[in-house]
């Protein structure tokens, strides 16, 4: 069986003829298999969604409780046959409850890896490499120049900061879910115990982290029913990337925008953004730990998809890997 | 290393002046000798390394990294420096990072030869950040935003000084400046300066203001204000040296005037373009001479400069800063008598009785380049900084067209939420059928209530937007008009609507003017400099 057979690009999605359903699709189908919660990958209103217990619950927080038809827990390690295909899900390291997506069929597997990274997260758990005869790899920092710097040492940089500026307030521009989260858990390891005022929009998903064990320490809502600030002197602020710099901010004193992504390793990215302190911490692959995963599965091909195909391809083709970009639509290259 | 690539990675997204003296001062306090004084010195550029380019570093990248994945990285980077410094292989367990220190003496001391092997080396031991900081100071240009200026106002900060103190010293101080720091630190004597013609701190002037008018005139002399720049001419026996008013030497651009500086004496005065005994020409003029490291001889004859006297510091041996007002300007004139009469002549003294008298006067100058009068206490001393009292400067009102708010953007720091750089235009073509040229940008003059009103009507009549900018709404029914000052008008082949503005600020908002009735660019083009001189433009 030719691998193509197993599994190909529709306008959809990424689909599976033989189990009959899509993985990541983009539009409403009837069966649909969700590596993580992110808006991009996980849509409402399919027929019936299989995912991990926390992607299902993160669904559910942002769409409502009939986001789809119906639903299935998919148990990390555990083999489901879904049409003669058996399907398993298992961890990815991208953010709470983020999985790869392997499927089997006829002595073939391909793994589709969703978005990964192999970074330390208190958040998650960690990747592990499955082996394989074809592995999907996203490519949003594939480039020889995204090197993400240790976690730990950007947020030492965010702390340092804070402690140059004490009166001005530190609003941390990070993607509501899985970054927030990640760089609070980031700023508890690096021994910031304050209470950490956090936006509107990151608060249901931070109440849900908690909920799973995931110790955030004290949080707090950033502003109050009518608008204020919440009185606190030199915080720490955490928000979603487009309130840093935009009329939200101002009701804090002096307002330092800071952003959290992969991103601000370029600069010319971070003076677009208007940021004054940019802090590269991201939830996905830099080109050191895709070409290393790459290796580790063993796979004999590699389709490239979302980002910066070219160049992982060109990579596979220096190191004798058979390689291909899979264009799929719909993925936010921007989305951090 | 390390913590001078934090600091201009910092310094680079830092907008505010206080924000980048504070990372400043901090990185003063933080590193130690060497390391801070060749910092200071990279930021102030007092580095020169020659033998590094940037086609060099192309070739050693190309050595490293598949020429492919370097071409599709150049692309997407946009900037060599940057590729280089993160596409760059990381060594593991090799030699420890490089200070500061290091980086610059193997730098200075490289020849063309080996200079590839010894950058090779110091990128290998470097992280990104490192690196791109080494790129850029071995290739010079920094562009960070800071001036030489603002360094010294660390320093001084740093240092609890005047910065009228550090400017005097500079120019006796050579990298890494241990000497200074441990001045500043309180650790040693102040640095004397040896250096011959060394600069001194100008002495500045307050506005003057309708409440100055209590003050008695007849203890004031006062004198025209000219449009060129301020500049000190300082010579010492063998030395000639021409500093800005901040201290920094500019003597390379204006060979034409170190020639004729046969004095031994430091003088005050107005750098200008033309001829003291025909004509004085106008501030683009001059502009033409400025920030240039060499200087042709066409530029020489088509824009010769010249001083035009204000005062004098130091005369032989003597200093006369601590004589009265008049006793200086009888010095000086006697100095500038024997001077070369085409390249020095005395700024003439305008006679007054009356503060009505002399508003008069400053309204109606009798040169299109004279911007105002300066006002002088007659008994004052020669006082470094801006002393509150001695002296005034009372300008000429600025020029003021009214113009159409169309593109705004979004302001950094505490401005970042708000759209509040504005670009505007004033009509131009038919007159039954007009559009808007862009004449200008200006970032202040209004209040924060009004900055607030911009905002939101920025936001209100948005129609299209370009990442951080906005287009406005501006037709002839619908449009905000913004009433602009400007200092000046030189004519620049840069910009579409052919003009370019000087010091434009928002004097006022006016909410109660139709769009249609803002000027068109015909008002503007009769404030030109050169139309007020009366003579054509030059080519």
């Amino acid at each position: 069986m030719k691998p193509r057979d197993l599994l190909h690009s529709r306008p959809e999605g990424l689909y599976c003829p033989q189990g009959d359903f899509f993985i990541d699709p983009v539009q409403p189908v009837a069966r649909a298999l969700v590596t993580h919660g992110h808006a991009d990958h996980a849509r409402a209103g399919h027929g019936a969604v299989m995912a991990t217990r926390e992607t299902l619950d993160i669904m559910a927080i942002r769409y409502g409780a009939d986001f789809a038809g119906s639903r299935q827990e998919a148990r990390l390690g555990e083999h489901v046959m879904l049409g003669g295909v058996a399907v398993t899900f298992h961890p990815a390291g991208h953010v709470l409850g983020s999985a790869q997506i392997c499927v089997e069929h006829g002595g073939l597997r391909i793994v589709a890896s969703g978005d990964y990274k192999r970074r330390h997260d208190p958040t998650c758990r960690p990747f592990e490499p499955i082996r394989c005869d074809v592995f999907i790899t996203e490519a949003t920092f594939g480039l020889p120049v995204f090197i993400h710097p240790p976690a730990a040492d950007e947020i030492g940089r965010l702390l340092k900061s804070h402690d140059q500026f004490p009166e001005r307030t530190h609003i941390v521009g990070a993607y509501g879910l899985g970054k927030a989260q990640r760089v609070i858990a980031h700023l508890r390891e690096g021994g910031y115990s304050a209470p950490i005022p956090i936006h509107g929009a990151v608060q249901k998903l931070c109440e849900y982290y908690q909920a799973r064990g995931i110790d955030l320490g004290p949080l707090e809502p950033a502003t109050t029913g009518d608008g204020a600030a919440a009185p606190r002197a030199s915080p720490i602020v955490i928000a979603p990337p487009s309130a840093i710099s935009d009329r939200w901010s101002r009701r804090f004193a002096d307002p330092l925008a800071v952003f959290a992504s992969g991103w601000m390793r370029i600069r010319q990215r971070a003076r677009q953004h208007g940021v004054e302190l940019a802090l590269i911490i991201s939830d996905h692959a830099d080109w050191t730990e895709l070409t290393r995963t790459i290796v580790d599965t063993g796979a004999e091909e590699v389709w490239v998809t979302h980002g910066r195909e070219e160049a992982l391809v060109r990579w596979c083709e220096l190191n004798g890997i058979a390689a291909r970009p899979l264009h799929l639509a719909g993925y936010e290259d921007e989305a951090e | 290393m390390q913590a001078f690539a934090e600091l201009l990675d910092r310094l680079v997204l830092t907008p505010s002046r206080n924000g980048k003296l504070r990372l400043l001062t901090d990185y003063f306090a933080d590193t130690p000798d060497p390391d801070r004084g060749y910092g200071l010195a990279g930021i102030t550029g007092g580095l020169d390394f020659p033998a590094v380019k940037p086609a060099m570093l192309r070739g050693l990248v190309a050595e490293r990294v598949d020429e492919v994945l370097f071409a599709y990285s150049y692309d997407y980077v946009g900037d060599l420096a940057e590729t280089v410094s993160l596409i760059w292989p990381a060594k593991s367990g090799g030699n420890a990072a490089p200070s500061l220190h290091e980086v610059v003496a193997r730098l200075s001391t490289a020849s063309r030869s080996d200079a590839p092997t010894l950058m090779a080396d110091l990128l290998d031991r470097l992280d990104p950040s490192g690196r791109f900081a080494a790129i850029k100071l071995a290739t010079g240009g920094l562009r960070i935003g800071v001036s030489a200026r603002l360094a010294k106002q660390a320093l001084a900060q740093f240092g609890g000084v005047a910065v009228g103190e550090i400017e005097e010293l500079w120019h006796g101080l050579k990298p890494p400046y241990e000497e200074l720091f441990a001045w500043l630190e309180g650790r040693g004597q102040k640095p004397e300066n040896a250096a011959l013609a060394p600069f001194r701190p100008v002495m500045l002037a307050h506005a003057f203001s309708q409440a100055d008018r209590a003050l008695d005139p007849a203890r004031y002399a006062a004198e025209w204000k000219w449009d060129g720049i301020r500049v000190q001419a300082s010579a010492e026996a063998d030395m000639r040296r021409l500093y800005s008013r901040t201290g920094d030497d500019i003597s390379a651009a204006f060979p034409d005037l170190v020639e004729a500086m046969s004095f031994e004496a430091s003088i005050d005065g107005e750098l200008l373009v033309g001829d003291p005994r025909e004509r004085t020409d106008t501030f683009s003029d001059l502009q033409q001479r400025l920030n240039r490291k060499t200087v042709s001889a066409r530029m020489l004859s088509q824009y010769p400069v010249f001083l035009r006297c204000y005062d004098l510091l130091t005369l032989g041996t003597r200093d006369l800063r601590g004589l009265a007002y008049p006793e200086r300007r009888a010095a000086l004139a006697a100095l500038v008598a024997g001077l070369p009469s085409d390249r020095f002549d005395l700024s003439p003294e305008v006679p007054f009785d009356s503060w009505d008298e002399l508003d008069e006067k400053r309204r109606n100058p009798p040169h299109p380049v004279i911007e105002g009068v300066m006002l002088k206490r007659k008994d004052s001393a020669y006082l470094p900084g801006r002393p509150k009292g001695p002296w005034f400067k009372w300008k000429r009102d600025p020029f003021t067209v009214d113009a159409v708010l169309m593109y705004a953007q979004r302001g950094h720091g505490k401005r970042s939420s708000f759209y509040s750089d504005y670009t505007f235009g004033v009509w131009t073509g038919p007159l039954d059928d007009p559009s808007l040229v862009p004449v200008g940008k200006a970032y202040f003059g209004f209040t924060d209530e009004e900055l607030k009103q911009i905002d939101k009507y920025v936001r209100d009549n948005t129609i299209e937007r370009f990442g951080p900018v906005r287009s406005v709404r501006a037709d002839r029914d619908h449009g905000l008009v913004l009433e602009v000052a400007f200092e000046g008008l030189n004519r620049s082949t840069r910009h579409k609507s052919g003009v370019a503005m000087r010091f434009p600020r928002i004097s006022r908002l006016r909410w109660d003017k139709p769009a249609h009735e803002a000027d068109r660019l015909e008002a503007l083009e009769d404030m030109l400099d050169e139309k007020r001189l009366n003579r054509p433009a030059k080519p």
